[in-house]
This record gives C-alpha cells, structure tokens and sequence, in this order.
C-alpha cells in the first residue's frame, strides 16, 4: 500500500509541476499548481504530518492561490508570452540547466540513501508533537511570524494604494 | 501500512525543485514564475518533512511551518509588487523589467 500510493501521488504531482511551467494560459498553470500542492499535502500525509497537510491545503491551496488566481484574473496576463521569443537563445539553456541541477540533487540523495540510516526512532506523529514544538523551542519564531505578517499587510497596503495627488 | 522510504520522497522533492527551476528561467510572465517559486518552495517543504521523518522529530514540521508563513507574506507583497508594475507599465513580461527603476 505504501509505495503503490507514493508512486501514485508522486507521479500527480510530477505531472501538474509539468502542466505548469508548459502550459502557456496562467490560469491553466495555477490549477495545475493547485493540484500539486494537493498532492505535496497527501504526501504529507503518509509521513505523518497531519497538521501540515491540514495547513498546506488551507494556506496554500486555498489562500494563497486564491489570491494568485485573482491576481491573474485582473491583470488578464498572457499576452506577452504569444510573440516571438527576443531570449530564445537563454530559454534553450534552461532544460540543460534543469538537467544538471538534477544530475547533482540525485548525486546528493543518492549517496545520502547509502548512509547509514539513523536508529529509528519512534517518529512523532499527529499534531501533539509539532504544537508541543512551536510553543516551547520555538516559541520566539513563532511570535515573530505574526509580526512578519502585519508588516506584510501593511506593505501589501502601501503598494497598492492609489497615488492621489 | 509501511511508508515509502525517505529516498524516494527526496528524489520527488529533487525533480520537483528542478521543474521549478526551469519554469522560473523559461517563463516570461512574472505571475508563472512566482508560481514556480511557489513550486520550488514547497519542495524544499518536502525534502525538510522527510528528513524529519526519518530522524524521528517533529522540528522539520516546525520549520515547514515557517516556510508556510513566510510564503504567505512574499505571495501577497510580492503580488502587490506585479500589479504596481503592471498599472505603471500596463505591460507584464519580465524582458521589458529590467531596470529597477522607470
């Protein structure tokens, strides 16, 4: 059942990364990137993390794509992507870019696989061990994201203000 | 029911970063390429869950939970950023951006 799923969901979530750099309409690509995030989250799931999932498909699938998806409504964008390419030259070089960047990642996961794997500890699951975290060690970031995130509206407020003048 | 080891859900993390990182340098609209971003962001998420998982803490958790808030806030200045551009510009490819200034 275990890799069976994985490999289910993996090949999801390969597949809508795929949808999303190479389909040209963005809205087309957020969906696709909507469904990624859904799968990330599943797979979040199988590694215990249920809070994580809970808050991937919140935050991520909900909020912030929303907000994506609104953005791309107003702005109608897509236009720009239809004529001819003045960098093609630079493009081209990206899937060899993405090749080698792969090459190495999997040079590091491979010889990571071949370590000795730490003793299995019993892994914390469910959302008693990640709660237990946040308020103790690491109570001080924790207090810090909520100021992060006022100055975040704020700024959100001041650029897109309309200049009167 | 026996979870796939660690080592696959690194190299799903490692190919969904390269993806990333070519949508990022082979797009020309900004809105893709912050998806993109948006892409690679979480399978560093991944990679750091997994590595939890596998020494059996909950601080990769934590540090997830982080990411998730600091995404949260580029997304919606970064957003900001792209529609001040766009009513200044009323264009939107990032060849025509390459100045910081106007």
């Amino acid at each position: 059942m275990g890799p069976v799923a994985f490999v289910l969901i993996a090949g999801v979530a390969v597949g809508s990364a795929l949808g999303l750099v190479f389909k040209r309409n963005p809205i087309h690509g957020a969906l696709f990137l909507v469904v990624n995030l859904g799968s990330v989250a599943a797979l979040y799931l199988t590694l215990g993390a249920q809070f994580l999932a809970a808050a991937q498909v919140i935050v991520y699938a909900g909020a912030i794509m929303v907000l994506f998806v609104l953005v791309i409504g107003m702005l109608i964008p897509g236009k720009e992507e239809t004529g001819p390419d003045p960098r093609r030259a630079y493009r081209v070089l990206a899937l060899p870019v993405g090749a080698v960047l792969l090459a190495l990642l999997a040079v590091v996961v491979a010889s990571g696989a071949r370590g000795r794997a730490p003793a299995a500890t019993a892994a914390p699951d469910g959302v008693e061990a990640i709660a237990r975290l946040l308020f103790t060690d690491y109570l001080f970031p924790f207090e810090l994201t909520s100021v992060l995130l006022l100055a975040a509206m704020v700024g959100v407020l001041v650029l897109a203000r309309r200049r009167v003048s | 029911m026996i979870p796939a080891p660690e080592t696959w859900y690194l190299a799903l993390s490692a190919v969904l970063f390269c993806i990333g990182v070519v949508g990022v340098i082979v797009r020309r609209n900004p809105l893709v390429i912050f998806m993109s971003i948006e892409l690679m962001l979480n399978a560093a998420n991944l990679a750091f869950v997994a590595f939890g998982h596998r020494l059996g803490t909950a601080d990769g958790q934590a540090v997830v939970f982080f990411v998730m808030a600091v995404a949260a806030a580029e997304v919606a200045v970064g957003l900001a950023i792209i529609v001040a551009i766009f009513r200044l510009r009323r264009r939107l490819s990032v060849d025509d951006l390459s100045l910081m200034r106007w």
